[in-house]
């Protein structure tokens, strides 16, 4: 996978927030035109046969999608699983104050609270998991 | 042949409000919610998106509700649900290889790069009853164990290092060694058939097969699944490994041009190692089988894997003499919302046609008594 682009970052931090989180992170509504009104449908996720061979696909997954515009003329966007369509307007609307943002200015440094949260959880998981690593031992038949 | 019937519109609406009193069951008992079922029957909720063929874990917890947990049921609704959906497309391939892993294991390798990592699993309960689960866990206990998490930092897991960022999937292990099938893209990485969108023709290929496990029915498949390892196929496969944990979906919009993530997938993905004796062209090796579904689904995965494995039994030249290995009876059957339909279609009015049935039938016996009567008379001193 190539390296990720700032925004692709943001994005993704995004997609994996609640809405709460973003809708706190955004403050007062901006003044926006909604584009592309929230709308659901879905994507077909695709595996890959022994995990990198032939595509096949593996069913279908609900996303929802949603493009603002700011009055600067700056377009936003949101792409993320599932059907809300609350968080989608909010996330679209952050990713076009973003573009205009600083890289250390006050929502990037926020975005970047909330990546470091969803890491945070991501790395508890993980050492839960890592506390059941187990070494079995192999007893001899017949001994 | 089915004839439509017309009416009963107030009896079937009076069956709408009858359902609903059935699902509530006792009101004294507090009503269950979606998250409730979302949070607390999760690996029933995966069985809903895969053989729905859907991910989105809030409708199959609703769907799970609705139909009072009847698994096909609830499957039969995510499917309806998802044709009033528009597609905005397909994600990129997902890489299983960077899975945040929460249950790896593997039964061909003891030391594995990354380690084997239980997780949460039922393999080493008693299956004893935890009675303790028949009391309410009261808000005071929710209460206290929400503030020891609040008040527990990093420390809590002190000997617990993170798992390594990305394990290595076990067969390519072996396929390093050149001992193992290779699983490479055919020539062009080619779309992969939907079979939600064109009619399925067989023999199918190895993408249609794949595609229709992963919405087939669990039973169905771990029906056949045991029926090789019990000698109707004729495979001995070893687990090479089981993972379980989050995968992100990637998907490039047109409009954007780049891939954006979409967020998180639970997947359960199984990788069955299977003996190979060789053949004129092919060294003897390892092939393979592959599971890969929706959720915390690890029999559901496994079974996949075994069949398909099963029916790749015509790619290395060997006899298809089982259930299990023929492409056909495998792909028509184990759908479970299709399945369902046609048997229970049984049990709506056949009224025209069971009248055309009995009418023959009454004709048949008619016949056969006159024929039997004239036989009697040509014949009248056998009667005495």
């Amino acid at each position: 996978m190539n390296p990720k682009t700032p925004r692709q970052q943001w994005m993704a931090t995004l997609a994996r927030a609640s809405r709460d989180e973003i809708a706190t992170l955004l403050g007062a509504l901006p003044e926006h035109e909604v584009l592309k009104a929230p709308e659901t449908g879905t994507v077909m996720v695709e595996g890959r046969a022994g995990g990198a061979g032939r595509r096949f696909n593996l069913g279908e997954a609900t996303v929802t999608r949603c493009v603002v515009r700011l009055p600067n003329g700056r377009m936003g966007f949101s792409y993320a699983l599932g059907r809300d369509h609350g968080k989608a307007r909010l996330a679209a609307l952050l990713d076009a104050r973003l573009q205009d943002e600083a890289t250390d200015g006050e929502l990037a440094q926020g975005v970047a609270t909330l990546a470091a949260r969803q890491a945070a959880a991501r790395d508890l998981a993980s050492r839960k998991a890592a506390a059941t690593k187990v070494d079995f031992f192999t007893l001899v038949r017949g001994a | 042949m089915y004839v439509a019937v017309k009416g009963g519109e107030a009896a079937i609406l009076a069956t709408y409000d009858l359902v609903a009193e059935a699902r509530r069951g006792d009101p004294a008992v507090p009503e269950i919610s979606v998250a409730q079922i979302r949070e607390q029957q999760a690996l029933a909720c995966a069985r809903v998106m895969n053989e729905g063929s859907l991910y989105d874990k809030d409708l199959a917890a609703l769907a799970l509700k609705q139909s009072q947990g009847d698994v096909i049921e609830a499957a039969f609704l995510m499917r309806a649900y998802r044709t009033t959906l528009p597609r905005f497309g397909s994600s990129q391939p997902l890489d299983t290889a960077t899975m945040a892993i929460r249950r790896r294991v593997s039964a061909t390798y003891k030391d594995l790069p990354g380690g084997q990592v239980l997780g949460p699993t039922y393999d080493y309960t008693h299956r004893l009853f935890d009675f303790e689960l028949m009391e309410e866990e009261g808000q005071s206990a929710i209460d206290s164990r929400q503030s020891e998490l609040a008040a527990a930092d990093d420390c809590r897991l002190p000997t617990a290092d993170c798992l390594d960022a990305t394990m290595p999937r076990v067969p390519d292990i072996l396929g390093a060694e050149g001992l193992m099938e290779t699983e490479e893209p055919p020539e062009g990485d080619p779309r992969p058939f939907d079979l939600t969108r064109d009619p399925v023709s067989f023999p199918a290929d190895r993408d249609v097969r794949l595609q229709s496990m992963a919405r087939g029915d669990e039973g169905f498949l771990l029906g056949l699944g045991y029926s090789v390892q019990r000698g109707f196929g004729g495979t001995h496969p070893f687990v090479g490994e089981v993972r379980v944990g989050e995968v992100a979906v990637e998907f490039v919009p047109e409009e954007l041009g780049f891939a954006v993530d979409l967020g998180d997938v639970t997947l359960t993905e199984c990788q069955m190692v299977n003996q190979f004796q060789g053949s004129k062209e092919v060294p003897p090796q390892f092939t393979r089988g592959y599971g890969l579904v929706f959720g915390h689904s690890e029999r559901k995965a496994m079974s996949m894997s075994l069949v398909d494995r099963a029916l790749k039994s015509r790619d290395f030249g060997e006899a298809a003499d089982y259930p299990a290995q023929q492409d056909e009876f495998v792909l028509y059957h184990s759908d479970n919302v299709e399945a369902a339909g046609f048997v229970e279609h049984l049990k709506l009015p056949h009224y025209v046609d069971f009248q055309g049935e009995l009418e023959l039938i009454r004709r048949i016996r008619r016949e056969r008594e006159e024929r039997l009567a004239q036989e009697r008379d040509a014949m009248p001193e056998a009667a005495e």
